[in-house]
């Protein structure tokens, strides 16, 4: 017995190492017929660790105050050593992470990942979406310029169309009347301590579920049900460790090659992952004569637009809007249909999550531009913002794709669904 | 109480309502000739922002040795452009009294260390030609890529004094300046070269190292894919 074998026996009898490498890696059995929506889990992991080394080193000269936190970010960008790297991985880094949990969850409703026995695999990813939206949030105000500040004030004002309470929890939120430097410095707590232990604590709960109940796959067949006689393994099943940390190795090195692209040529992008106003030193006084928000939030903002205030009360848009994020922690109990995978789901359900992707797509073009950008309709319509009735359009479309699901996934002619994998 | 209470609504009434788009966006920008890697356009450009920009307006963010950069020694900065004393690793400050700008022009100069990216290069290139005689405002100056800006024109003796003809909406240069017109837009393509480099020095030695991550990323690439392929050949 050599030293290495020794000092593993010395530490399993005093904690679960080798069992849990087993339990997780080497011995987790993954149906093996992955495709390439199934890099996008593994690859959150790498963002999230990601922003948390390069946040870390942000934090070092970082200055949450609202007289300093402008220049310590030029500061980080000038005068440390590799600093603009940092930042522009952080920055790039918190727009990417919202491309690949898309992705993720897209797969989830390709192959109806979130279908029994995974609901709570889904719940605890909805969370996950639910937190990383607030990190994404708070984290924007740091920098405290002109986008930054606007888009802190919208959005907090958003609690204050709450019915009677709405005004005293936008004020307890910021801690003051207007976001000030007591805001900065309460989101700057959120988005380095708090938001992340919430992450990092769901992100566990959804990866011990998910190995509880094991991986769906692009068939959508439980691999568990056929095992080998002898040793009790799937017969559809291979160990994650090494099969699929090497091909997720291969997912990695090309998502590092698409971010080191944008890192070094197009940190911008165009001003959709850093916004030329934020530039602007966050003025209370000068309000933009555009506020849009971060493009990962535009769907979900059009949808507040789109929707028409009651009185003055804007609440029914603000109410919306948390719907239309909400709803998919619902599809676990809406999706009637005997087929989990869209491979064997017949042509209404693809028609219905073509429409659901496309109407997704034109709410978030449509949340980055003013609402009078294409004009405004005629008399007949009362002169509506074209955009405007565009957006609602596809609004209705994005909830009757939830709403209307339990009709259409049992009316659905779905295919037969082979014993096992294929391909 | 109330007024607190009244302005809360009025925020709140602000920031939920329909966004405004500003005319502003139909402006024809004309394209500035920017490129980082011409060290010699840079250093005309420090020499043209530190002489006239630098003196109500700030450039807090930028230090000055950073200037070693695009190829100005130490003593040069020293001797050239520390024209107000003080040291060469000093960030560019100005002493002008903000109280008293305010009352000169109606807005403090902004600091422009990131005007550029807060702008884009196009409009400062546009702005610093577009300045012309109006004698309805205050200073005689008005502007084509902003309207009213509190900023006289700073460069009149280099460029000359421009009208606006209202009819072809075309500026037309009515009293010659020092420079000829093409001196003074490669003067203006200079100095916007510079604040486009000021608006983010690391800009160059970023673009080289892509290359280069990029390289390894795709050696590495290959690597994995092979072994990949060796760890899968019994699998299916």
């Amino acid at each position: 017995m050599n030293y290495f074998t020794k000092l593993i026996g010395w530490v399993d009898e005093r904690f679960p190492l080798t069992s849990n490498v087993k339990a997780h890696l080497t011995e987790y059995y993954a149906p093996k017929n992955f495709n390439f929506w199934y890099f996008f889990g593994s690859l959150a992991l790498l963002v999230l660790v990601l922003q948390i080394i390069t946040g870390i080193f942000l934090t070092m000269h970082y200055k949450p105050s609202a007289e300093l936190a402008f220049a310590s970010v030029e500061y980080i960008m000038r005068d440390v050593p590799w600093g603009w790297l940092i930042r522009y991985m952080h920055s790039t880094g918190a727009s990417l992470f919202f491309v690949v949990v898309y992705l993720h969850m897209f797969r989830g409703l390709l192959y109806g990942s979130y279908r029994n026995p995974r609901e709570l695999i889904w719940l605890f990813g909805v969370g996950i979406f639910l937190a990383l939206m607030g990190e994404a949030f708070f984290g924007y105000l740091l920098p405290w310029g002109q986008m930054s500040y606007w888009g802190a004030q919208v959005i907090t004002n958003l609690f204050a169309t709450v019915p009677f309470i709405g005004p005293d929890i936008a004020e307890w939120l910021r801690g003051d009347y207007l976001i000030s430097d007591a805001t900065l410095n309460r989101f700057f707590a959120f988005h380095v301590i708090a938001l992340p232990l919430v992450i990092l604590g769901l992100v566990a709960a959804h990866i011990i579920a998910l190995h509880e109940v094991g991986s769906n796959n692009p068939d959508g067949v439980e691999i568990k049900k056929l095992k080998d006689k002898k040793t009790g393994i799937p017969l559809d099943g291979i160990p994650f460790h090494p099969y699929y940390s090497v091909k997720d190795l291969v997912g990695v090195v090309v998502f590092l090659m698409v971010f080191a692209a944008i890192i070094f040529f197009a940190p911008d992008m165009g001003g959709y992952f850093l916004e030329a106003n934020n530039f602007v030193p966050a003025n209370p006084l000068v309000t933009p004569a555009h506020i849009a928000p971060t493009w990962y939030f535009t769907p979900y903002y059009s949808i507040l637009r789109a929707v028409p205030p009651i009185g003055i009360s804007q609440f029914p848009g603000v109410a919306a809007m948390g719907l239309s994020v909400m709803a998919f922690a619902l599809l676990p109990w809406l999706d009637r249909s005997p087929v989990k995978s869209i491979r064997y789901k017949g042509n209404l359900y693809k028609a219905w999550l073509a429409a659901f992707v496309i109407s997704f797509f034109i709410l978030g073009y449509l949340g980055t531009i003013p609402a009078d950008t294409y004009g405004q309709f005629g008399a007949w319509l009362g002169k509506a913002d074209i955009a405007t009735v565009i957006a609602r359009i596809c609004s209705v479309v994005y909830f009757a794709f939830f709403v209307l699901m339990p009709w259409y996934t049992k009316k659905d002619k779905t295919k037969p669904v082979p014993e096992r994998v294929t391909g | 109480m109330k007024t607190i209470n009244y302005m809360k609504k009025v925020l709140l009434i602000l920031s939920l309502s329909p966004l405004l788009a500003f005319a502003s966006q139909d402006i024809h920008l004309d394209k500035a000739p920017v490129d980082v890697s011409n060290h010699e356009s840079l250093q005309r450009g420090a020499r043209t922002f530190v002489n006239y920009c630098l003196n109500c307006h700030s450039a807090n963010y930028m230090r000055y040795n950073r200037l070693m950069e695009i190829g100005l020694t130490e003593k040069q900065i020293k001797d050239n452009l520390l024209l107000a004393g003080g040291k060469v690793g000093d960030t560019m400050t100005v002493a002008i009294n903000k109280k008293d700008a305010m009352k000169w022009f109606g807005a403090t100069p902004p600091d422009l260390s990131v005007e550029v990216r807060a702008r884009g290069a196009d409009w400062v290139y546009t702005y610093m030609r577009g300045f012309y005689r109006d004698n309805t405002r205050s200073t005689g100056w008005n502007n084509t890529v902003f309207d009213k800006v509190g900023m006289p024109h700073v460069l009149y003796e280099l460029q000359g004094e421009q009208e606006l003809n209202h009819e072809t909406h075309q500026l037309e240069l009515i009293k010659p300046g020092r420079l000829s017109v093409e001196e003074y837009d490669t003067l203006i393509g200079d100095l916007t070269n510079f604040m486009a480099y000021m608006a983010e020095p690391a800009k160059q030695q970023r673009n080289q190292l892509g290359w280069f991550v990029l390289l390894f990323l795709g050696v590495l690439l290959v690597l994995a894919y092979k072994l990949k392929k060796a760890y899968w050949k019994d699998i299916h």
